[in-house]
């Protein structure tokens, strides 16, 4: 199957959303690089913001995902509960 | 108490939210729908249903607003701090700004194409969903370049080779490569602009293009470039979605799309590819630190990542682009020969260039175990020894260019185990005989060639006396080149005694 | 297949021959050197002796070859091609006696000599 990625900008934010996805997502590889962490996993990324909200300590909206975001592959579906990427193969 | 555990809010759901604040579009009654939108039919492309437009981020104006500003006010925050940290004594070395030189030059003027580019299209889709999201890159990308320019005006006020940017970008010869990729773009109809610029480059080759910059960048300590770059990619990742999801729309609304879709991911794909030859001399050698070569990034970002890319729409009859093959032949050599190209012809262009020392020799021998030490160092050792005897090696000719990519035809037949030999391939139109540097180039140029005959191409607007006169010295002033100056090696620069001083190495 | 376009899409050849004051485009390729980037491209008078290619404007290109200084161009040892066909010029006649017309591509092979190391390069 084939692997979804999400990169993210190293900064204080991004450490509870990594925290919710590996949570959330047992089959998520996670990779540090400089300035940036790098989420892959295959088929389906889930990020629950009912999670992230847990480890970031207030109400968190994933739209918020946008300020930290900096490339992702695979189909985008969003609502105000989670931001999932998935591939349809 | 931890806040996330009481329930959340109920509201609108964002679906909802996003249909009632954007998707007012209407049927018009005072005047035909086709003369409102007289440009979204001609290419072919056969829409039946504009509301099966989806935008997955379903982005709102307030939404929009507010998190753009955060960016900014973020961005704006390390900008100054880095300025006010004399941030530019802490690069590697001074060579690597001629990366960034590179950058304005020849991909900040390429955001301000896709800001008249999508503002354009912005206008012509007559179904409302697309004009919103088309909207938002349209002001993404004025973002950009304005961004852009402020960042790098910082190192403006101590590097030579980047106050004429917007000037160099319309005149000099190899900038042609970019603007044309661009001005070939913005003149197709909307569909093709939507493949060309909204998937082909912000989705397929985006990875190849802002990655090796902003990872180069990080590298090399240049933490300015580093913050622009990832407050773009925030805004990217919307474009890739918004090129996925147009480049999907079409192929679901009609099967007789697909062929035309895949013509223009071909050609596209292609013309992104020539384009990113610079970025390949960028990352193997204009980077003091090399965080990753041009090889691996195209195994990783286009043989691994966009092969995944393209099985998610073989179910509608896509392939990968045809022109991958070629691609691959040549990623052990194209960074080398583009080096190579730019070395020889440093009095024309306004940055740097210089021989790599042994330790980026050593990393390029280990990245290219198959084709550095047997073609390209003997290269270096060569230009070596005339560099020691003073006699560091000008070319005084100039190249002949590709019609369509408008490139030198430096290209070699990779893909047939001929590394060493350029391809030539030529058509007629018209009376008239055209080169290529490749069958792609040939085809796209075949298949529109009223279009390409139309190509500025600068070796032979020089030829014909419209850039400033004849020799060297005269298209130099008229390209607003200051000889000595923004040109020639980094070795006896001006860069480089500025750089020496401070590092107290002088 | 053609253009497609909203209304007429005119033609405009920006690089016809009248614009270059007398001269034509001639580009000049040395096979398998890739020292040397690409064919170079020079605007030259078609009365332009074929000779006076060989004297003066190759020499001017290729010094900058190591190998360049042991080119024969007399005893046969070169192979020619225009636009990709072989070809044997008469240096005694013009470039346009010659069928080096605008824009023509002149390809030369050294079989014999194959570059820095033995490469191509």
């Amino acid at each position: 199957m084939s692997k979804v990625f999400l990169a993210l900008q190293a900064v204080e934010e991004t450490r509870a959303i990594i925290e919710a996805i590996k949570e959330d997502n047992e089959h998520a590889v996670v990779e540090q690089q400089p300035a940036m962490t790098r989420v892959t996993a295959e088929g389906k990324l889930v990020v629950n913001a009912q999670t992230v909200s847990r480890y970031v300590g207030r109400d968190w909206d994933p739209q918020e995902i946008q300020l930290v975001l900096i490339s992702l592959a695979g189909n985008v579906d969003e609502d105000y509960d989670h931001f999932t990427l998935y591939w349809e193969n | 108490m931890t806040m996330g555990t009481k329930t959340r809010k109920k509201r609108l759901s964002m679906k909802d939210k996003y249909k009632y604040m954007t998707r007012l579009g209407w049927e018009t009654t005072y005047q035909d729908m086709d003369d409102v939108f007289p440009e979204d039919t001609f290419e072919g492309i056969k829409i039946h249903d504009w509301e099966a437009w989806e935008d997955p981020f379903r982005m709102t104006m307030d939404a929009y607003w507010k998190y753009q500003g955060e960016k900014d006010k973020k961005l704006y925050a390390i900008i100054d701090a880095f300025a006010q940290n004399n941030g530019q004594k802490n690069i590697t070395d001074a060579r690597y700004v001629s990366a960034l030189k590179l950058f304005l030059t020849g991909v900040s003027p390429l955001e301000y194409q896709a800001h008249r580019g999508f503002a354009h299209v912005a206008r012509q889709f007559r179904g409302d969903g697309p004009r919103v999201a088309c909207q938002m890159q349209a002001i993404d990308e004025l973002r950009h370049v304005q961004t852009q320019i402020h960042t790098l005006s910082h190192y403006n006020k101590y590097f030579n080779g980047f106050s004429e940017w917007s000037h160099w970008h319309d005149r000099v010869w190899y900038l042609s490569v970019p603007k044309s990729f661009f001005d070939d773009a913005r003149s197709a109809g909307p569909f093709e602009f939507m493949i060309a610029i909204g998937f082909s480059f912000e989705y397929v080759l985006t990875n190849l293009l802002f990655v090796p910059f902003m990872s180069g960048a990080a590298y090399n300590g240049d933490m300015a470039t580093v913050t622009f770059g990832f407050s773009a990619q925030s805004d990217e990742a919307r474009h890739m979605t918004l090129g996925l999801q147009a480049i999907k729309f079409m192929l679901e609304q009609d099967p007789d799309n697909v062929p035309v879709v895949q013509k223009w991911i071909d050609k596209w794909t292609w013309r992104g590819y020539k384009v990113l030859g610079l970025v390949a001399m960028m990352m193997d050698y204009m980077l003091p630190e090399s965080p990753q070569s041009w090889k691996e990034a195209w195994e990783l970002y286009f043989e691994e990542n966009t092969v995944a890319l393209f099985k998610d729409l073989e179910r509608y009859g896509i392939k990968i682009p045809d022109c991958a093959g070629t691609v691959s032949a040549e990623k052990e050599h194209l960074s080398h020969q583009i080096w190579m190209t730019f070395y020889t012809h440093n009095a024309a262009a306004p940055f740097h260039t210089w021989l790599p020392d042994e330790k980026k020799m050593d990393w390029l021998s280990e990245k290219y175990p198959n084709t550095f030490d047997k073609y390209y160092r003997p290269v270096y050792e060569q230009w070596a020894k005339l560099e020691k005897e003073g006699k560091r090696y000008y070319s005084e000719m100039l190249p002949q260019l590709c019609q369509t990519c408008q490139i030198p035809m430096l290209y070699t037949d990779c893909e047939n185990e001929d590394p060493m030999q350029v391809v030539h391939k030529m058509t007629t139109f018209n009376g008239e005989r055209f080169h290529f540097c490749s069958d792609h180039c040939k085809n796209i140029f075949e298949e529109e060639p009223e279009k390409y005959v139309q190509s500025w191409l600068p070796v032979h607007q020089i030829f014909q006396g419209n850039c400033g006169g004849a020799t060297l010295p005269d298209v130099l002033k008229w390209y607003k080149v200051e000889p000595g100056v923004d040109n020639f090696d980094y070795v006896g620069s001006q860069d480089e005694k500025m750089w020496k001083e401070w590092k107290g190495e002088a | 297949m053609a253009l497609v376009a909203k209304a007429d899409y005119p033609t405009i050849m920006m690089d016809s021959v009248d614009k270059f004051h007398g001269n034509q485009l001639v580009y000049i390729g040395w096979d398998r050197h890739k020292l040397i980037n690409s064919a170079m491209a020079f605007p030259l008078p078609p009365q332009m002796p074929f000779g006076a290619l060989i004297a003066e404007v190759m020499p001017a290109c290729y010094k900058d070859h190591p190998e360049f200084e042991k080119v024969n161009f007399e005893d046969g040892s070169v192979v020619w091609r225009l636009n990709n066909e072989e070809f044997t010029p008469d240096f005694e006649k013009s470039l346009i006696e010659n069928g080096v017309d605008h824009k023509s591509l002149i390809r030369f092979e050294t079989p014999h000599l194959t570059g820095i190391n033995g490469v191509g390069i």
